[in-house]
């Protein structure tokens, strides 16, 4: 895809996926959560997120004015069409198969939410300022909203990670895990630099640093190892996903194209 | 665009209509938390007509995932529809929405109902925020508070400030859950948004 065949909703889009598709994986906890606090909290998280992706979607389907809505856009779409980070597809446990079953770790929930709501904080603050002022609104309301998910994430991270054997173990093993999925963030897609060039967007590498350093003290106080972010660099922005991203397309879209136009 | 003259000419009898809006709003009650109204939340915005005469009643959003938008939209209607007032429903994002718009008046009656209200945005931001030591100060603004600059939340039964945070999440997304080490009671916090 070359910066000319990019719209200003494909940007949108990238935003829409990762707040879609985060949700729907941290939805999984929904009556499975370690303590019921935790079960709550992750519920009113996937909330957060799916609400943040309605705004964009409905966003994105005014501006491509085609005929697409915010249920074609999350439901009607194929995988190769979402250009979310393979981060945020990723299942709860530490390297598995796509169609293997593991019990879900909370140490790998807890990793995901704090580096990407620690990115996330700092692109809504960054997308206040955009051109765009539908954007911006959003980006208003969910800098809000993702201070609280990193705050959240952050403190389970040093509970964790500074608790007990195990649970260091588990802590460190699930960043370990996560921390090279990481380098997606930076890689600049299309859309991207198209937005950032138009103002509508933000150059995701000037977040690095300060992004980097959020992580770094946060894993400090839990005590933690920085691991390094090296290895192959995940393409799901490009629509290249890892095995488990059909898995869950197809847990999320198969009832709404079972019954299309389906109402209740 | 109209002239200011033919404005007036046709802002003078939908001043009523809208007057009579207000009032029948005053009784739509937010759905999760009935003893406060909309307006009170600061949820319902405004109410004016638009270029075609019909009257639009403007909502925000509080958090982006609420699922109480749905209801509160469909009680606006309802209650519109009731008094015989035609009225379009319109969401809009910007300003966003804060706690701060909450009034006076609904902060006590959160309180009565056992509901600890909201610090301000503006000084919960700048009070009990700071990340460990050594961190760039750059990121403060996003570090939880540390233990003792918390700011106090007063325990909405017998007000003692002697409080603790057990979850940052409760029932609601706008809620955080809090246990007063006074009376023992547990409580909702209305989270500073």
């Amino acid at each position: 895809m070359n910066s000319a065949a990019v719209s200003p909703a494909d940007y949108l889009l990238l935003l829409a996926d990762n707040a879609l598709i985060l949700g729907q994986r941290n939805a999984e906890w929904c009556g499975h959560g370690p303590i019921l606090e935790e079960d709550i909290a992750m519920a009113n998280i996937s909330l957060d997120l799916v609400g943040q992706a309605r705004l964009l979607y409905q966003h994105a389907a005014a501006l491509r004015n085609d005929g697409s809505t915010e249920d074609t856009l999350a439901y009607f779409r194929n995988e190769p069409e979402f250009g979310n980070l393979t981060l945020v597809e990723l299942p709860h446990q530490t390297a598995l198969a796509g169609t293997a079953r593991g019990d879900r770790d909370y140490a790998v929930t807890i990793a995901r939410n704090f580096l990407y709501s620690a990115f996330m904080a700092l692109l809504w603050e960054r997308l206040q300022q955009s051109t765009d002022e539908t954007l911006a609104a959003i980006a208003v309301k969910s800098l809000k909203e993702t201070r609280y998910h990193l705050r959240h994430s952050r403190d389970w991270l040093v509970r964790l990670g500074d608790g007990t054997a195990e649970s260091a173990q588990r802590m460190q093993a699930a960043l370990n895990h996560l921390m090279p999925y990481t380098q997606e963030f930076w890689a600049v897609h299309p859309a991207e630099a198209a937005a950032a060039a138009s103002g509508l967007g933000v150059d995701p590498r000037l977040l690095q640093a300060d992004w980097e350093a959020l992580v770094a003290d946060g894993v400090a106080e839990a005590q933690l190892q920085l691991p390094p972010a090296s290895g192959f660099v995940p393409t799901g922005k490009r629509g290249v996903h890892s095995e488990h991203m059909g898995f869950l397309l197809a847990e999320m879209q198969s009832v709404a194209r079972a019954h299309p136009q389906g109402q209740w | 665009m109209d002239s200011p003259a033919g404005l007036h000419a046709v802002a003078a009898p939908h001043a009523g209509l809208q007057a009579r809006a207000w009032q029948v709003l005053e009784a739509v009650t937010d759905p999760e938390i009935p003893v406060v109204t909309l307006r009170e939340l600061g949820i319902l915005r405004d109410v004016r007509t638009a270029a075609d005469g019909v009257l639009e009643v403007v909502i925000t959003p509080t958090y982006s995932g609420c699922p109480a938008m749905g209801q509160i939209e469909d009680d606006v209607r309802a209650v519109m529809q009731r008094e015989g007032l035609e009225a379009r429903v319109v969401t809009q994002l910007a300003p966003a929405w804060t706690t701060d718009w909450i009034t006076e008046a609904a902060r006590e009656k959160l309180r009565a109902y056992g509901i600890a209200p909201p610090g301000r945005c503006s000084t919960s931001a700048a009070a009990g925020l700071a990340g460990s030591a050594g961190a760039p100060s750059a990121l403060l603004r996003f570090a939880s508070p540390r233990p003792g600059q918390q700011a106090t939340v007063p325990c909405p039964r017998c007000g003692s400030g002697n409080t603790t945070e057990t979850s940052h999440f409760g029932s609601t997304a706008c809620k955080a859950l809090y246990r007063c080490l006074n009376c023992m009671e547990p409580f909702d916090h209305f989270k500073p948004y």
